[in-house]
């Protein structure tokens, strides 16, 4: 199976000049980012300007809508808080519909970097992945986040390394480049909360290609993590028992999916 | 003391419970975030009917001396009594949030019978 690309990332323009062709979008799942999302909308454009952008905003209660369709991007406002599950599945199903060949996320509180998707986008074009994520932990620089969410992270990548039999070291990464066969899967079933541990499990089972690559991140822009002490606790009991009871179900190949266009 | 067939029987009932509540996940009729009380009910229940002396100990605690499974029912309706009033809190979202639909398809469906393409901010 793959494991950790440890090559530098391509250049550039090499992975602008493979993607050209492509239709290809950027989700940006944002709930009350109006700090950032603008600064994320600019930077993507500024490293590809190809790229259609559609902002999923979760029930924000700022300006986050208004600033993100200001700039142009796709706005897609869900009317009450999903949580993350179902939001960045919104952006994904929005993808779907629209026969985007080639999907990045990229969170709007603009701890990802878009100059760092190169390195996220190369193995998906190149065809060695149909999901690639970017790990702040593959390099060991960059913003790391705080002791205790490393000590829930590194976890997680434990069971789900163990679970997919294959090397995972950001189990909670919401950096990543997806393929067509990525956008399908994501737009017809999508986890809940925590939803990326359960994703990547997913991917695996649904015999989706997997790649780490290492990033570096930034600390959130504005705003405040969605994530507090006491829920982490629950969420990580939940997360766990859905990836338990996830090992006894037996999982249909979704690929044929497409006629539902 | 309580009676083995009482044990056993309240042991077999609440692991019945845990069984059902796992296949109602697997298939996915069942999401995990409203399984978890469940399932703590029935591991608490699947605890004190196998741990014999621990339920004895809990009863002595509340006084009980002539019929400690009473403490299994006790705590059994404990359960049933904190999940309805999850329940209760998810209707009441639920209802919220069904509200904001309809608000949001009539503004929706209004915009749309008048050809309004902009939508005001």
């Amino acid at each position: 199976m793959a494991e950790l690309v440890e090559v530098p990332a391509p250049p550039h323009d090499a992975v602008l000049g493979q993607i050209a062709e492509l239709r290809r979008i950027a989700i940006v799942p944002a709930l009350n980012e109006e700090e950032t999302v603008g600064r994320v909308i600019d930077e993507l454009r500024a490293f590809d300007p190809g790229f259609d952008i559609v902002v999923v905003d979760d029930g924000s209660t700022d300006r986050t809508a208004g600033i993100a369709a200001d700039r142009g991007a796709h706005v897609l406002r869900l009317p009450f808080n999903l949580g993350i599950g179902g939001a960045v599945q919104t952006g994904y199903r929005f993808a779907f519909e629209h026969g985007y060949d080639i999907a990045v996320q990229v969170d709007g509180d603009g701890q990802h970097d878009p100059t760092q998707l190169p390195a996220i986008l190369a193995p998906v074009v190149a065809g060695q992945a149909d999901l690639c994520v970017g790990s702040r932990f593959a390099s060991g620089s960059g913003y790391q986040s705080s002791f205790t969410r490393r000590l829930g992270i590194r976890l997680f990548a434990l069971v789900v390394s163990a679970v997919v039999r294959q090397k995972v070291t950001d189990t909670t990464s919401g950096f990543r480049a997806v393929n067509r066969k990525g956008i399908a899967l994501f737009a017809a079933d999508y986890p809940h909360d925590y939803p990326e541990v359960e994703a990547t499990i997913m991917c695996v089972k649904h015999k989706l290609r997997l790649l780490e690559v290492p990033v570096e991140m930034r600390e959130r822009g504005g705003g405040a993590s969605s994530i507090t002490a006491l829920r982490s606790i629950y969420y990580m009991t939940k997360v766990l028992l859905a990836i338990f009871v996830g090992l006894f179900r037996r999982y249909a190949v979704p690929l044929e999916k497409e006629h539902r266009r | 003391m309580t009676p083995l067939p009482v044990s056993i029987a309240s042991a077999v009932a609440s692991f019945l419970l845990l069984v059902v509540v796992f296949e109602l996940i697997r298939s996915r009729r069942l999401r995990e975030r409203y399984a978890l009380l469940w399932l703590l009910t029935g591991g608490v229940l699947l605890a004190l009917s196998v741990w014999r002396d621990g339920l004895n100990t809990i009863a002595g605690w509340f006084g009980v001396q002539t019929y400690p499974p009473a403490i299994l029912g006790a705590i059994g309706a404990l359960f049933i009594l904190v999940v309805l009033l999850h329940y209760s809190t998810v209707i009441s979202r639920l209802s919220d949030q069904n509200t904001i639909l309809a608000q949001r398809l009539a503004l929706l469906e209004q915009q749309q019978r008048e050809g309004v393409t902009e939508s005001p901010r």
